[in-house]
C-alpha cells in the first residue's frame, strides 16, 4: 500500500516535471489559452539554443513567456503580430521556421536539391543496371556456343 | 570500367572537407545578431539607481553617443569587465549608462560602491522588460548609440581590452568621442 502510494506521488511529480516549466497565468478565456500554449511552442530560446520557450527554464525564456502572455492577454495581438513582435527584437533566430531570406535560402533549397541529386543518382544507378541486363542478354550463347559447351561436357 | 568513378569518393571528400570548414568557421555560434542595429533605441522608461523615484526616458539619453551595458550582480561576466569599464569612463568621453538587468536595488548599490562606478546613469529594469524590448538574452551586452540615438553595434559577452581596443573605440572615434592614446 505504502509502496503505491509512493509510486503515485513520484508518477504525479515525474508528470508536473515532464511538461517543463510551470508558470501561473490568467486567461480571459479558453481560446486565448490554446494560442499562449501554441505561441510559446514555437519559438526558440535564444540563451539555450535547441529548446523552445515552453521548455526552457532559463530566466530569460521565463519572460519571453511572460511577454507573450501579456501580448495575447493584455494587447490582444493576433499570432502573426506576437512573431514580428519578438523577431523585430530576436531576429529570425527566435523563429522555429525562419522566414525565406537571402541569408536562410540555403537551408531551405538544400533539402530539394539533395533529393534531386539523390533521384539523378537513383536512375544512374538503374540505367547502368539496365544496360548492364541488356549486355548480359547480348552475351547469351548462340546455337554455335551451345554445340560447343556440349561437346565439351560430353568429353569425359 | 569507368576511370572517373575512381574519383567519386575524392569528391564526396573534399565536399565534407568544405562543409566542415564553413561549419567550423561559423564563429561564435553561441552569439546571435542583434535585429536592433541601425534602429533606434527603443522607447523606454525606467527609474533611477540611485533615485528610483526619477523616471528616465529613452528621449534624454539621446544627444551624444553613449555606451549603453546591461549588467546585473549575479552575472559573474559583468564583473570580468567590470575594470574595462572604469578604465572606459577614465580614458573617454563617452556617456557610459548601466541597465542594471533583473538585480536587487540594495545588491546594485554595493556593487557599485565595492568596485567603482563607471557609469554617468544607472537605470534599473527589475523585471527584465526593457531587456526584452532590447533583444537581451543574457547579461552582459552593451550597445553603442550614435548621438541620434540609434544602435550602430552591439557587444554580447564581456568588454576586454582587445573588443574595447579594436571594436568599440574606433566607432565611438569615427562618431566623434574623445578617447585617450590607450599605451600598449
Amino acid at each position: 500500500m505504502r509502496l503505491m502510494i509512493f509510486t503515485t506521488l513520484m508518477l504525479a511529480i515525474a508528470s508536473v516535471l515532464a511538461d517543463g516549466p510551470v508558470d501561473i497565468y490568467q486567461f480571459d478565456n479558453d481560446e486565448q489559452q490554446r494560442r499562449y500554449k501554441s505561441l510559446i511552442e514555437e519559438f526558440r530560446c535564444p540563451k539555450c539554443l535547441n529548446t523552445n520557450i515552453a521548455g526552457s527554464d532559463a530566466p530569460i525564456a521565463q519572460d519571453l513567456r511572460r511577454t507573450v502572455h501579456r501580448l495575447v492577454v493584455e494587447e490582444d495581438f493576433a499570432d502573426d503580430e506576437v512573431k514580428s513582435y519578438l523577431q523585430a527584437r530576436y531576429g529570425d533566430f527566435v523563429l522555429y521556421k525562419p522566414p525565406f531570406n537571402e541569408r536562410t535560402w540555403l537551408i531551405w533549397v538544400a533539402p530539394f536539391a539533395i533529393l534531386f541529386i539523390g533521384l539523378f543518382v537513383l536512375y544512374r544507378l538503374q540505367r547502368g543496371a539496365r544496360m548492364a541486363a541488356d549486355a548480359a542478354t547480348d552475351t547469351a550463347l548462340n546455337e554455335e556456343d551451345r554445340e560447343r559447351l556440349q561437346t565439351l561436357l560430353e568429353r569425359d | 570500367m569507368n576511370r572517373s568513378k575512381f574519383f567519386v569518393p575524392l569528391g564526396v571528400f573534399g565536399l565534407v572537407m568544405i562543409l566542415g570548414a564553413l561549419g567550423l568557421g561559423l564563429q561564435d555560434r553561441g552569439t546571435l545578431p542583434s535585429a536592433l542595429i541601425d534602429e533606434p533605441f527603443p522607447e523606454f522608461a525606467a527609474p533611477e539607481l540611485a533615485h528610483p523615484d526619477r523616471i528616465v526616458q529613452s528621449r534624454d539619453i539621446v544627444g551624444k553617443p553613449a555606451l549603453v551595458n546591461v549588467w546585473a550582480t549575479w552575472c559573474p561576466t559583468c564583473k570580468a569587465e567590470h575594470d574595462q569599464l572604469m578604465k572606459i569612463a577614465e580614458q573617454s568621453d563617452v556617456v557610459l549608462i548601466g541597465l542594471n538587468y533583473k538585480d536587487e536595488r540594495d545588491k546594485a548599490l554595493r556593487w557599485l560602491a565595492d568596485f567603482g562606478d563607471p557609469y554617468d546613469l544607472v537605470l534599473m529594469d527589475l523585471d527584465g522588460a526593457i531587456g526584452v524590448d532590447l533583444g537581451v538574452y543574457g547579461a552582459p551586452e552593451t550597445f553603442l548609440l550614435d548621438a541620434q540615438g540609434r544602435i550602430v553595434y552591439k557587444r554580447v559577452g564581456n568588454i576586454n581590452e582587445a573588443v574595447w581596443r579594436d571594436d568599440i573605440a574606433p566607432q565611438l572615434r569615427a562618431l566623434g568621442v574623445r578617447i585617450q592614446a590607450v599605451e600598449t
